[in-house]
């Protein structure tokens, strides 16, 4: 929490203003017994309406001047809690933008947005609290005690005692709950991942006919969900009865001990109510404090969520501050030895590649699940960084290139389709951003989603719902291809981006892809032989490593992982030139 | 509607009669020594006058009825939360179990059709606010009430006055909250949608965070994040604090009547007759706790409304469609022979759009059946008929010369073995996960399973090798789900299997080790298979070329080549030279 409150700096004053105020109210609010004390005393005893009167006044007056106050405090504490609220979220956005995948992937997507919305609004929500209300209870426990020692120092000790003993409470209470909190809300979790698993998973259950077995092991579960509630609900429900039957033990030995005082007049009757409202106000203080103390550890716990996410740093720095000088001459894109493991595994991911790639070059990598695909490719963009061996784009390394330059002469089209809420227009305008209609229908047309496209009522205004969801698999995956065409990029790279495609579309998509392209290089990711058969090169992957390196034909005599893989996927006369 | 979704949620409270009776009692109890406490204290204040003025025994008397009243309030108060939480947490499981048991009476048009979110949020978050809402407000409401009467009682019995000018006051507290409560509403609805969108876009934008970083799109997304941020600012500060006024506003009208009840109470202390010291003290600290109740009856009002806004989502849950129950005399399939025959069966899942029409089929024992096409062609759809996940429109589909429609569900895809291409695991341990299908299995046969599927060795690499709990974002890959799924057939071996896309994500090596497996459990049994992979196509008996939901041609590779139809286009447009 600590480290997050530099994120009140444009909101100083109201973060100093909103307590402040918080506080005079408080004071106004621990006048009115003394006050009424003096009523009581002075005028009642005295039979003096106009005193009587003239305190009751004072009285209004107070309460008007507590009002505002506490409506100025409101005020600030709403401005100054959301001015940190928004201040963290555009940094904790901005933040997560400059992460590599490594960090993403590490994190996970679904823990980012929840950081940035459910997080950062509980820590807003713990400001705006704390600023209202943490000063205000302990100032009125205090303002109460020395509001009582004004009155009578011994007395004051029956609430030296009381407090503490209220404190005490208060403390145990929570602290016993807190954790126990903490397990219920672990067992609500497993309810909500029941009831998600049994709507994703019908179709295995009901073919498993596993409903009753789910039925009971749900009902178990919500049985014990309850039984935890029940037991923290006694528990909690302690808390109010202990401090009532303390303050009233307090009162009584108040009514006692005042009682002999009185007698003995050392203080007057209307001092001891005053005395009894006062102990009556700290407990309304330390409940409201116990309620903050809550929602301050909710609070508290989400920030910290958040701080560790900004103190992640990203693996990728971009350290280049001037344009990068390109070599004309050299291969568009060279691995030099490169190897790579995921941070916090030994396990190399990749070991050893190497292989160039010159202008026009198409080549197709294939190997089994986990063999390191992706990985590979991912090291082009510099989405995650080589550990060690070099990648070099046009003879420079990509380390020596700003992020932004070295990414705009990539297309990328990853395994999962993504596309974006807008039309259709805003999707491909990703790809380059001055892009004609000619220019983003020519890619269209490449990446074989003309034809749906031009169905659509709207065409390239056709809105896309979020997510993409108004779309069929394959309709989403060809047009991200197009968005990565729009751009025209040097290096093309598709990472098993036709898996949701039939056959004779992914036949045709790559046709048109070589057709259109031979001047760029460009990079195929496939599990399938036939989408890498006719590439320049081939790259065989098995387990991180390099296994063959070659054409098809050269594979096919030299690379026993290859051979394997073509005779499992293509019949003889499509595998050509084996033995 | 509404009545309805009160009466119909009273109907869960009865069961709880006795107890929600004790729990009113209890409340009035509780309300009864908290009111009658300041009473005392007034006349323990009225035996200490001044100097030399006290009585002594009388204040000693009291104070000890003081003590046994906080005792007898303390215990009260406890026994009554103890009550209602009972009630309240026992109505949410209650609920909670019901909606849970509907959801495998639910046809699975209807799982494909709600968004799941949804329903998780009303099985969760709605029963809770049921809960909260309901229940709390009517113990809040009867608190309350009580409260006001019996403060109104304690209060004319001293002094009708007085208690007249409460009573004048106390509705400014009322009007204020009223007013506030309006237009924090309006506030509080503009903020949440406007969070909404943030959310939404939050979602879009960071589900896809690689791809905008793929296309350096940061600057961009973070200026559109901007926006929605600064608006959400911009409400939320005005909602925020419009809502926190209703405290300090209460407060003040509070000031007001504890302010009026002093003035009154002092003039009439004076004047002969008037009330005493104490009666006065008692007023006070009443006048300090009347107004509280009225806050809280107007926000019961608010969460009742809510709660019932609950209800009826979960209600709908409940009261939704279920699918036709088996018939009371369907038969159960003890060990289809594997024939599966499909009549003239037509399906379609929205009446816009036709899908299956007037499909025919017959496959005799032991085939292996192929079925390929374009996307979109209705694979999936026949497989969803042949387990009935769905029932066709017209026609009807028969096993083992009996029309499923008179089987037991349960009984015919206890017949079938299906692993899907979307992989669907448990959050439970391996061997849960295997034995899913048969959970009497054996040790010995989880492991024979899974040494069948390829996935032993996997498994054994894991951190507590059989007995790890997967979870969704967990340490497989989608290839190595795969082949669980693979190994939770291969322990159940039935007479039929439903393989769709079942390899999809398997590495081709693996694959092809897997293939023998699949081989040997095919062997004698009917198999349906939804594939790209020509080396599993090739090999079937019949290759149904599905398009646009009809079978356009039927027989095996080599026929189907010969034929030069659509199957020998899709084929070689696949091995095309480029």
């Amino acid at each position: 929490m600590l480290q997050l409150i530099k994120y009140l700096k444009n909101n100083k004053a109201e973060a100093v203003i909103a307590p402040l105020f918080k506080l005079t109210e408080a004071i106004f609010e621990l006048l009115v017994p003394l006050i009424m004390a003096d009523i009581i005393d002075i005028g009642v005893a005295m039979h003096d309406k106009n005193y009587v009167l003239k305190s009751g006044g004072l009285l209004v007056i107070l309460g008007v001047l507590g009002l505002a106050c506490a409506l100025t405090a409101q005020y600030f504490a709403a401005r100054a809690s959301f001015g940190f609220g928004t201040a963290l979220r555009t940094d904790v956005f901005r933040h997560i933008s400059s992460l590599s995948y490594a960090e993403i992937d590490k994190v996970g997507t679904s823990t980012l947005i929840n950081r940035v919305t459910n997080d950062i609004n509980l820590a807003q929500d713990g400001v705006n609290r704390f600023l209202r209300l943490f000063m205000r209870s302990p100032f009125i426990v205090v303002g109460a005690l020395v509001m009582s020692l004004t009155i009578s120092v011994p007395l004051t000790l029956i609430f030296a005692v009381a407090v503490p003993a209220l404190s005490l409470v208060i403390y145990i209470i929570m602290h016993t709950n807190l954790p126990r909190y903490k397990q219920i809300q672990k067992k609500l979790d497993g309810v909500t991942l029941s009831v998600r698993e049994n709507l994703s998973g019908a179709r295995v259950i009901r073919a498993f006919s596993a409903q009753k077995r789910e039925e009971k092991e749900f009902s178990e579960k919500t049985d014990s969900l309850c039984d935890s509630q029940l037991s923290v609900g006694r528990i909690s429900a302690l808390l109010n009865p202990m401090t009532f039957v303390i303050v009233y033990a307090a009162i009584i030995v108040i009514l006692w001990q005042g009682g002999v005082k009185v007698d003995t007049g050392f203080i007057t009757q209307g001092e001891l109510i005053a005395l009894v409202s006062y102990m009556t106000q700290i407990l309304t203080a330390l409940i409201a404090f116990a309620d903050l103390i809550i929602i301050v550890t909710k609070a508290t716990a989400s920030a910290a969520r958040v701080s560790e996410l900004l103190d992640t740093k990203t693996t990728v720095a971009e350290t280049a501050s001037a344009p990068c000088r390109e070599d004309p001459s050299a291969p568009v894109v060279s691995f030099e030895n490169v190897s790579f493991s995921y941070p916090g595994t030994d396990e190399p991911a990749l070991s050893g590649i190497s292989f160039c790639l010159n202008r026009g070059d198409t080549l197709g990598i294939i190997g089994g699940t986990g063999s390191g695909k992706s990985t590979l490719v991912n090291l082009i963009p510099r989405f995650y960084d080589a550990s060690s061996g070099r990648v070099r784009i046009c003879g420079s390394d990509v380390k020596d290139y700003r992020l932004g330059e070295l990414r705009g002469k990539i297309g990328v089209v990853p395994q999962r389709a993504v596309l974006f809420s807008g039309t259709i227009r805003d999707n491909m305008l990703w790809g380059n951003e001055n892009a004609t209609d000619e220019e983003i229908w020519k890619a269209l047309d490449i990446a074989q989603a003309k034809e749906f496209v031009e169905k659509k009522p709207d065409r390239l205004d056709e809105r896309i719902a979020q997510g993409g969801r108004n779309l069929s698999g394959g309709q989403r995956q060809r047009l991200t291809i197009a968005r990565a065409l729009v751009r025209n990029p040097d290096i093309l790279i598709l990472d098993d981006s036709a898996s949701a495609l039939d056959m004779a579309t992914d036949a045709a998509l790559r046709r048109a892809v070589a057709q259109n392209r031979r001047e760029s290089v460009t990079v195929i990711v496939s599990q399938r032989a036939s989408a890498v058969k006719n590439a320049d090169l081939i790259l065989v992957l098995d387990d991180g490593e390099c296994s063959g390196l070659g054409t098809h034909e050269q594979l096919l005599q030299s690379c026993e992982v290859y051979e394997e893989i073509c005779r499992s996927q293509l019949s003889e006369s499509e595998r050509g030139a084996a033995k | 509607m509404k009545k309805n979704t009160l009466k119909r949620l009273l109907s869960y409270v009865k069961p709880y009669a006795p107890l929600l009776l004790l729990s009113l009692i209890f409340a009035v109890g509780t309300v009864m020594c908290t009111l009658y406490a300041p009473l005392l204290i007034g006349d323990a204040v009225d035996c200490i006058i001044g100097k030399g003025n006290v009585d002594f025994e009388t204040v000693g008397k009291i104070l000890i009825k003081l003590g046994a009243v906080a005792a007898a309030g303390a215990v009260l108060q406890w026994a009554m939360s103890n009550c209602s939480n009972k009630i309240s947490y026992s109505i949410i499981k209650r609920l909670r179990n019901e909606c849970f048991d509907k959801l495998s009476e639910l046809p699975l048009k209807t799982i494909d059709s709600v968004p799941h979110g949804d329903m998780v949020s009303r099985i969760i978050s709605d029963a809770e606010m049921v809960c909260d809402g309901l229940l709390l407000g009517f113990s809040q409401l009867f608190t309350g009430v009580v409260t006001i009467l019996a403060t109104i009682g304690f209060m004319l019995s001293i002094s009708v006055k007085i208690t007249l000018v409460v009573v004048l006051i106390t509705p400014v507290s009322l009007f204020v909250a009223r007013f506030l409560a309006k237009s924090t509403f309006r506030l509080f609805k503009e903020q949440s949608s406007v969070r909404g969108e943030m959310t939404g876009y939050v979602n879009e934008a960071l589900g896809g965070i690689k791809v905008v970083s793929a296309f350096s799109r940061e600057e961009r997304s973070l200026e559109e994040f901007e926006v929605f941020n600064q608006r959400y600012q911009k409400i939320g500060v005005k909602a925020l604090f419009f809502s926190s006024l209703v405290n300090p506003s209460t407060r003040f009208v509070n000031g007001l009547v504890y302010t009026g009840v002093g003035i009154t109470g002092a003039i009439s202390a004076m004047s002969a007759g008037g009330i005493s010291i104490g009666s006065l003290s008692c007023f006070l600290s009443y006048a300090n706790q009347y107004t509280k109740p009225f806050n809280e009856i107007s926000g019961v009002i608010t969460e009742l409304q809510s709660a019932a806004a609950s209800a009826e989502r979960l209600f709908a849950i409940i009261d939704s469609e279920e699918q036709t129950p088996d018939a009371p005399d369907a038969v159960t399939l003890e060990n289809a022979n594997g024939n599966v025959e499909a009549r003239n069966v037509s399906f379609s899942y929205t009446k816009e759009q036709r899908l299956i029409e007037n499909f025919n089929l017959s496959v005799k024992s032991g085939q292996r059946v192929a079925i390929v096409g374009p996307t979109g062609c209705g694979k999936t759809t026949l497989i969803n008929l042949l387990m009935r996940f769905y029932d066709c429109d017209k026609g009807e589909i028969l096993v083992s010369g009996i029309p499923i429609k008179d089987i037991k569900r349960d009984s015919l895809r206890a017949n079938y073995g299906m692993v899907l291409q979307e992989t669907w695991l448990k959050t439970a341990s391996v061997r849960e996960n295997i034995a899913y299908g048969c959970p009497e299995a054996t040790d010995e046969e989880i492991v024979e399973a899974a040494k069948a599927a390829h996935c032993h060795r996997i498994i054994k690499r894991l951190p507590q090798g059989y007995d790890t709990v997967l979870s969704d974002d967990g340490v497989l890959s989608q290839g190595e789900k795969q082949l669980l799924c693979i190994a939770r057939v291969m322990l159940r071996l039935p007479p039929m299997l439903i393989l769709d896309e079942a390899t999809s994500s398997i590495d081709t090596r693996t694959e092809l080790r897997i293939q023998r497996s699949f081989e040997k459990m095919m062997t004698g049994r009917t198999s349906f298979i939804v594939a790209h992979r020509l080396s599993t196509i090739r090999n079937a008996d019949v290759i149904l070329v599905m398009k646009d939901g009809n079978i356009i041609e039927q027989g095996t590779h080599g026929e189907l080549l010969k034929k030069g139809g659509f199957y020998s286009e899709l084929y070689n447009s696949q091995f095309a030279v480029v």
